[in-house]
């Protein structure tokens, strides 16, 4: 059993067991209150599964890409929940839960772009999914101009605005199952921060 | 909830130091911090997305070495207290999400409390060990100087009554040492470069601005502060210096830098004491490392019969253990949990002790 976070676009929290599925599942779509809802999320998943924590197994952590601000929030949690619990973070792709949750077919090519603000997106390209049922990254994720995105011959473009933490979580279950690698354990920014060196200080006489 | 010596987890993530902190009552048990200072250096003051970044990855480490060195587990914990305003939006949140989770995973009361008034809490940690210093007495004024603020405040009680007597209306004191260390050409942080270069030099030798000192500015911002004109100031002396082909004596407009920052900072705070009746004054924040801030913070105070506390500098700068230690104290007083639905406020103001 593993409890899921995801605040790579609102904030979404689920409980999800292998066998069972999707336990409880808690979100809201605003991309600004992360911090806000966080706890209050993550309580009521756990209350409405009626589980333990000593029940879970790890917490499945959306590790982006997202907007930076938010995204923190979600790993900053799973990291310390699993501090807590004693249990182990499992990382996870966001856009890897997007694509496990359109259910794709083997050969069902799609590109899945979220927003990455300053009219820009996030996108990752898969040609559909495995023998075991889950989607196969081919490209991504990446940045590209909104207005500049390509879609390869053949591919469906799936503009998400929401990650289901309860997709995320069954996907790390069914990674796990099928010993697959979990993604890096570190935020998928793909963007430096923002900061210009400045050349030195600038006269102020004239 | 009251209990006579809770054990009390600190978690701040204001600006550029990831603390963790575990106290039991006003005893100080473990105060980690990891910095992204270095990182920051390359830019010459405090990047906030580099210090998020910083703090998402020096979170959960900081967290398990602050409870070893303790010597505590999670079970024992009986809250939790991390630092909700004011500060950098972006850094705060790391803090407040994970303090969140923690707090959820072991079923621990949370207490999310205010960084300024949480540098007064530094104040009455003790090591445990007999001949520590006798207890902070109340009301105290207190000035809290580092890079991201600049506060004077008159603290009546801890948990109760705070109060802002004046704060920077512009640059912060430690970000005006970042600034001239700059334009003299000297590596960040500025204000232990400053304190070097000052070795030796005349503090009088140039007369630089004390802002906000003058009369008119006495009845409007008789407790405020302004460095972004001294700054200025420096930075139009040592241009005309160098257009007259002249060699800028560093050890003298160091040292008069210096001296213009630490007169208007105890100035101000010297004269609160006075104005008020409080012959209390408490440092805090990490200008406090600069040691002619508190020279002169020594002089002054004992030249007003003000009696002076800093506490040690380790506790001075930005660290968890002075947010657990104000926990502990909301704990002691019976107050209740925050709850989990407040959020980061960069601009909490000092009022608001508790969030
Ligand atoms: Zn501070």
């Amino acid at each position: 059993m593993l409890l899921a976070i995801d605040t790579s676009a609102g904030t979404t929290v689920a409980v999800v067991d292998r066998e069972r599925g999707i336990l409880a599942e808690h979100s809201t779509a605003d991309t600004r209150s992360h911090a806000e809802v966080i706890g209050t999320l993550i309580r009521a998943s756990l209350d409405d599964a009626g589980i333990a924590v000593t029940d879970l197994s790890g917490v499945a952590a959306g590790m982006g890409p997202g907007p930076f601000t938010g995204l923190r929030v979600g790993i900053a949690a799973a990291r310390a929940f699993a501090v807590g619990a004693g249990k182990p973070v499992v990382p996870i792709a966001s856009h890897d839960a997007i694509a496990f949750g359109l259910g794709l077919g083997a050969d069902d090519p799609v590109v899945i772009a979220t927003d990455a603000r300053r009219r820009e997106l996030f996108y990752s390209v898969y040609r559909g999914t495995d023998d075991a049922g889950l989607p196969v990254r081919t490209l991504g994720p990446a940045l590209a101009k909104a207005a500049e995105l390509e879609l390869p011959a053949g591919h469906r473009l799936i503009e998400a605005t929401e990650v289901s933490a309860g997709a995320l979580g069954m996907l790390a279950e069914t990674l796990y199952a099928n010993g697959r690698a979990f993604a890096p354990d570190e935020p998928l920014y793909l963007r430096s921060p923002d900061v210009t060196l400045s050349a030195g200080p600038k006269r102020v006489t004239s | 909830m009251s209990i006579r010596e809770p054990l009390v987890l600190g978690i701040e993530t204001s600006c550029d130091e990831t603390g963790v902190g575990v106290v039991r009552g006003t005893t100080l048990l473990s105060n980690v911090i990891a910095s992204s200072m270095e990182e920051h250096a390359r830019y010459g003051g405090v990047v906030p997305e580099v210090a998020a970044r910083a703090h998402l990855e020096a979170l959960a480490p900081t967290l398990r070495r602050a409870l070893d060195e303790a010597g505590v587990t999670l079970d024992d914990l009986d809250a939790i207290a991390v630092t909700s305003g004011p500060g950098l939006a972006g850094a705060l949140m790391v803090g407040v999400g994970a303090a969140k989770a923690l707090a959820v995973s072991l079923d621990t009361p949370l207490y999310a409390v205010n960084h300024l008034v949480g540098h007064v809490g530094a104040d009455i940690l003790t090591d445990g060990t007999s001949g520590a210093d006798a207890a902070i007495e109340y009301p105290t004024v207190a000035l809290l100087v580092s890079g991201g603020h600049t506060s004077l405040l008159l603290v009546r009680d801890l948990v109760d009554d705070v109060e802002l007597l004046g704060e920077t209306i512009d640059d912060a004191a430690g970000e005006a040492f970042d600034k001239v260390a700059r334009l003299l050409g000297l590596p960040y942080p500025g204000g232990p470069e400053i304190d070097r270069a000052a070795v030796g030099g005349d503090p009088t030798a140039i007369r630089f601005p004390r802002g906000l000192s003058l009369p008119k500015d006495m009845i409007k911002h008789r407790y405020d502060f302004s460095f972004s004109g001294l700054k200025t100031a420096v930075a139009r002396w040592v241009e005309r210096e160098r257009d007259e082909g002249r060699e800028i004596p560093l050890a003298d407009v160091a040292a008069s830098f210096r001296e213009a920052v630490a007169d208007v900072l105890l100035t101000k705070a010297v004269a609160a004491c006075t104005d008020l009746g409080v012959p209390r004054l408490l440092l805090g924040g990490g200008v406090v490392a600069n040691a002619r801030v508190r020279e002169l913070a020594a002089e002054r105070c004992a030249a007003a019969g003000i009696r002076l506390r800093i506490p040690p500098l380790s506790l001075c700068t930005d660290n968890g253990a002075m947010i657990a230690a104000l926990g502990a104290q909301l704990v002691m007083a019976g107050r209740s949990p925050s709850g989990l639905g407040f959020g980061a406020d960069s601009t909490l103001p000092v009022t608001s002790i508790q969030a």
